[in-house]
């Protein structure tokens, strides 16, 4: 799948992304018409006046229009004008109704999730009225096709800006602010969110991953992240637990079930079952995974997470405990 | 047909009085421009001389090599007026605005905050008064970080990387105005991500025992 399927607001996924790309192109084929008729007429004149070159060099290079001729052009362009005016007062009404189509008041049963934005991470967490079953997790957002969902937005340092373009538009996140918006997905598929709004070194690599997926995948997946971690089931996972937990990954990372409950970085809990690390950046592979821990900063420069010194042995149990957190 | 005349007239004036040495002896705008100019520009260098201490901020972290070596060693633990103070250190992040913010960054989000509030004390010893009970060089508070110390200080070795204790180090002698004050922080680096209490979106009353009315 090219970028262009999967990062496009030209290829909408939900009824807001749609609506917007419904715009686009009435935009598209009306400016591409003025435009094709403007450099028409402009080479028309430019070749209507190639042949009078003048030789007397005191005559005026523009010769002065006859009196008639001046009068038909200011009806022609005073006409022009005003069809001018109107087109783009037609397109303003358009503008209008897409942007009331996309705010309309949403269906109040959404499914709300909380987007809080880090440097440079998302920190994703589905909302439940009961407390033990609210969802954290990072750089991955799951969404049923066809329920509306209600995202509210924060941010904990600076402001960053949330946009999937295949879903709908930019929202910003402000520290201090917080700000809603609404989708409805209309259609199963992988897609890629990115930041909008410069927030640092890593503002171009702070991106997530996005699934749309039928409503059984998707309480399938949501039922799987409210479990706390499994237990390591060998020896080696466990002594990478004991690494884990021994070490300096404790001091920011939480993986529920264990005493790890910090909250700098992102949720560990499930990182196995996630398809991407480094905030939608790498692969989610065992090779990727160590390079990752061993020196972060290596990988993304300015990256908040610091270079980790462990022994060849430490790591592979600790990468074996890591891969086992479906 | 008088007003062509007058036209032509007109707009061959207007192109004499722009040239720069044109028959009516105007100054072209331009020289003008540069001579006002020249002055201000000839301090431009003594202004680049400022840039050229400009702050680094390492984006890229060293990973850590030995780390037990390079730890401070600091025989008695018991508080008393005879520390032995250690092999000096100096603490370059001292010196370095951004290195405090982060050290403060990271002092709360390592819940120093938990006992010693925001330099105030509480379970644990204030920060920002003149007494240290364990020395306050950067290597003696580096020291008390590492092997914590009795009475509920906990030990954070190999929990923090070295250059973030550096960090922490730098922002808590600052807190008692030891660090460089020059560079020192008057207020955080980043934004207080929380919602002021009035703006928090209104909700139904209702037991929480009972699920939320929708």
């Amino acid at each position: 799948m090219s970028a262009a399927e999967f990062q496009s607001a030209l290829n909408p996924a939900a009824s807001e992304s749609a609506h917007i790309a419904h715009l686009w192109w009435i935009f598209f084929w009306v400016t591409l018409v003025i435009f094709a008729l403007v450099a028409v007429f402009l080479f028309i004149a430019i070749l209507r006046n190639l042949r009078r070159v003048p030789d007397d060099p005191e005559r005026a290079i523009i010769p002065e229009p006859a009196q008639a001729t001046e009068s038909r052009a200011t009806k022609v362009v005073s006409a022009l004008v005003v069809i001018t005016v109107l087109i783009l007062f037609a397109l303003l009404i358009g503008d209008f109704f897409t942007g009331n189509a996309i705010y309309a008041t949403p269906d109040p049963k959404a499914l709300a999730i909380k987007v809080t934005g880090h440097q440079w991470w998302w920190e994703v967490q589905y909302q439940d009225p009961q407390p033990s079953e609210i969802v954290t997790t990072a750089n991955e957002i799951h969404v049923p096709v066809g329920k509306a969902v209600k995202l509210e937005l924060q941010s904990t340092d600076v402001i960053h800006s949330f946009w999937v373009p295949n879903i709908n538009g930019k929202k910003d996140l402000v520290p201090g602010h917080p700000t809603t918006t609404w989708f409805t997905a209309r259609r199963a598929g992988e897609f890629r969110g990115q930041c909008a709004e410069y927030c640092g070194e890593q503002h171009a690599h702070m991106r997530m991953v996005f699934v749309a997926e039928p409503p059984d995948a998707f309480s399938n997946w949501l039922s799987a992240q409210k479990k706390p971690a499994p237990e390591p089931s060998s020896d080696s996972q466990r002594r990478g637990r004991e690494v884990f937990l021994a070490s300096q990954c404790v001091m920011c990372h939480t993986i529920q079930g264990t005493k790890a409950r910090a909250t700098l970085g992102p949720d560990l809990t499930h990182i196995g079952a996630r398809k991407m690390i480094a905030a939608g950046e790498l692969p989610n592979t065992r090779g990727y995974l160590a390079g990752w821990i061993l020196n972060a900063p290596a990988l993304k420069p300015g990256v908040r997470m610091p270079p980790n010194q462990m022994s060849a042995d430490d790591l592979n149990a600790l990468l074996d405990y890591l891969e086992s957190l479906k | 047909m008088n007003w062509k005349t007058n036209s032509r007239t007109a707009r061959t004036a207007t192109c004499r009085s722009c040239r720069p040495f044109g028959p009516h002896g105007v100054r072209h705008p331009a020289k003008t421009l540069l001579g006002t100019c020249l002055p201000y520009s000839l301090l431009l260098p003594v202004l680049l001389l400022f840039s050229c201490e400009r702050e680094e901020r390492p984006l890229v972290v060293q990973p850590p090599l030995a780390q037990d070596a390079s730890l401070p060693q600091i025989s008695d633990l018991v508080p008393g007026p005879k520390h032995n103070k250690g092999p000096s250190v100096a603490n370059p992040d001292e010196n370095n605005s951004w290195m405090m913010a982060e050290g403060k960054r990271f002092y709360e989000a390592y819940n120093c905050v938990g006992c010693h509030a925001h330099g105030g004390g509480g379970m644990g010893p204030a920060l920002m008064d003149e007494k240290w009970i364990y020395g306050y060089e950067p290597q003696q508070v580096y020291a008390t970080i590492v092997e914590g110390r009795p009475n509920g200080m906990p030990s954070f070795r190999g929990k923090i990387s070295n250059d973030q204790l550096w960090e922490i180090v730098a922002y808590v002698r600052s807190l008692s105005g030891l660090a460089n004050q020059w560079a020192a922080n008057a207020r955080d680096d980043h934004i207080k991500g929380g919602s002021p209490p009035n703006s928090i979106p209104e909700g139904t009353p209702h037991n929480s025992s009972e699920p939320q009315p929708r």
